[in-house]
């Protein structure tokens, strides 16, 4: 029953890493390319079980790293660490509430890449930082909220297109129907 | 509200990263590799698609357009074989001389022309991936260039693509000399997160006379970049650590954020 969108979520990894590589209009018109990872993960950390979210964020920083110079595995932590929190508080978040989508895609766009950096300054690598960093921080966090209720109506719809439906039981029977009027 | 499997497998998952991220540099590299394949389909569609554009584009094109650029490049391309000829009995000079001194003879550059197939997605790093790699006979450490002027080095080769480090890069520095009379060397580095057009060109003399303009090329102290690719021009200078040396802002020659096509070169 939930193969189709689990194989939805990580296709949209793929795509979603692979997208960050590929196209750079927005590193070059805003001086900072936008991550949609913190955005997936909030979208599968609400909407499927916590085996899904480990994968999603397995999945998704392994293929991050592998295109970036960063260390393989620097950015599973921060997405495990997003995903494990928002599953921990789901029955708390109301996940069909766009201004709700918007706030957790700023707030997880905000951190992912804050703990990743931190990850790398653990490991003694040193990335590319400064007063720029900060934004560069402000772009991926404000486009990191844009992109979670569009991913949302997307992910969801292509769901709902290529799902299957739970079928609504009518507790209308013919059976138990009360007949009225004289025979 | 989860069960204990649940917080057994997070901490598993956590502490397999954990070991990952002490791998050895050669084993994730070799790994990266591996994982990367995902993506080469991806890449060869967006290329089929860039080309196809392209091809859309010629195929709009006046006639008396391509006319006058066949006639421009007609025009360009004499005066290079010209220049060619010069340079070509410059070299044989060049030869005669350092055979009559006793000098070892310089060998001829040799280039790859490659395809700049991703960008790195982390803004904190600056990196390509090319389209070329190890079966191409690339290796760590070629220096990779455009036609305005060097542009970085090979970091990391596998079978069919390789990692390109940015000159800017925190992890790329490079031996370069002022063009001139100047005679000063420095160490090119990072001149900040925004500045992706300049470098800085540190470790200069203090008393170093510098002018806006003036060429900037590897000095060639160095085993990765030969002696006299150009990298750019001198836009500013001031004396940094209370005088104790002379820090100069470099222009790039070459422009980073539009690397199509570059060179590998097998010095």
């Amino acid at each position: 029953m939930t193969t189709v969108p689990n194989i939805l979520v990580l296709l949209a990894t793929l795509l979603a890493v692979f997208a960050g590589g590929a196209f750079n209009g927005l590193r070059q018109l805003l001086g900072a390319q936008v991550d949609l990872l913190p955005a997936l993960m909030v979208y599968t950390a609400l909407s499927s079980g916590p085996a899904m979210m480990i994968t999603v964020a397995v999945t998704g920083g392994l293929l991050f790293d592998t295109l970036s110079a960063n260390p393989l595995g620097t950015s599973v932590l921060p997405l495990l660490l997003i995903g494990f929190g928002l599953q921990r508080r789901r029955d708390l978040i109301l996940r069909e509430e766009k201004y709700a989508q918007l706030v957790l895609g700023l707030i997880a766009s905000a951190l992912a890449p804050a703990l990743s950096v931190l990850v790398l300054l653990t490991l003694g690598q040193s990335p590319l930082l400064g007063w720029g960093s900060l934004w560069q921080w402000t772009v991926m966090s404000l486009g990191g909220a844009v992109a979670t209720p569009v991913l949302f109506v997307l992910l969801g719809g292509l769901n709902h297109a290529l799902g299957y439906q739970r079928t609504i039981e009518s507790s209308f029977r013919p059976d138990r129907e009360i007949r009225r009027g004289r025979k | 509200m989860f069960k204990r499997p649940y917080y057994i497998a997070v901490a598993l998952v956590a502490l397999l990263t954990l070991l990952v991220l002490n791998l050895p540099g050669s084993t994730t590299a070799r790994l990266k590799l591996g994982i990367g394949s995902i993506f080469l389909p991806l890449f060869g569609v967006t290329a089929g698609a860039q080309q196809a554009a392209a091809k859309a584009g010629e195929a709009l094109l006046p006639k008396s357009e391509l006319i006058r650029a066949n006639q421009a490049l007609r025009r360009q391309n004499q005066e290079l074989q010209l220049q060619a000829m010069q340079a070509a009995e410059t070299t044989r000079e060049n030869s005669r001389l350092r055979q009559l001194l006793g000098w070892k003879e310089k060998s001829p550059w040799k280039l790859k022309l490659v395809r700049v197939i991703a960008r790195d997605p982390a803004n904190w790093w600056r990196t390509v991936q090319i389209d070329r790699g190890s079966l191409d006979g690339l290796r760590e450490n070629l220096p990779v260039l455009t036609s305005e002027g060097l542009i970085g080095r090979v970091s990391a080769v596998g079978l069919t693509s390789a990692r390109v480090i940015l000159i800017g890069d925190a992890n790329c520095k490079v031996p370069a000399a002022i063009l001139g009379d100047v005679g000063e060397s420095g160490i090119i580095t990072s001149a900040g997160v925004f500045d992706g057009a300049f470098v800085n060109l540190t470790y200069l003399a203090n008393r170093a006379n510098l002018k806006p303009g003036q060429g900037v090329v590897t000095s060639g102290f160095s085993t990765i970049y030969p002696k006299g690719i150009p990298i750019g021009t001198i836009a500013d200078a001031r004396l940094v650590e209370s005088g104790l040396y002379t820090e100069a802002q470099v222009k790039l020659a070459a422009n980073l954020n539009a690397l199509d096509e570059v060179w590998v070169l097998f010095p």
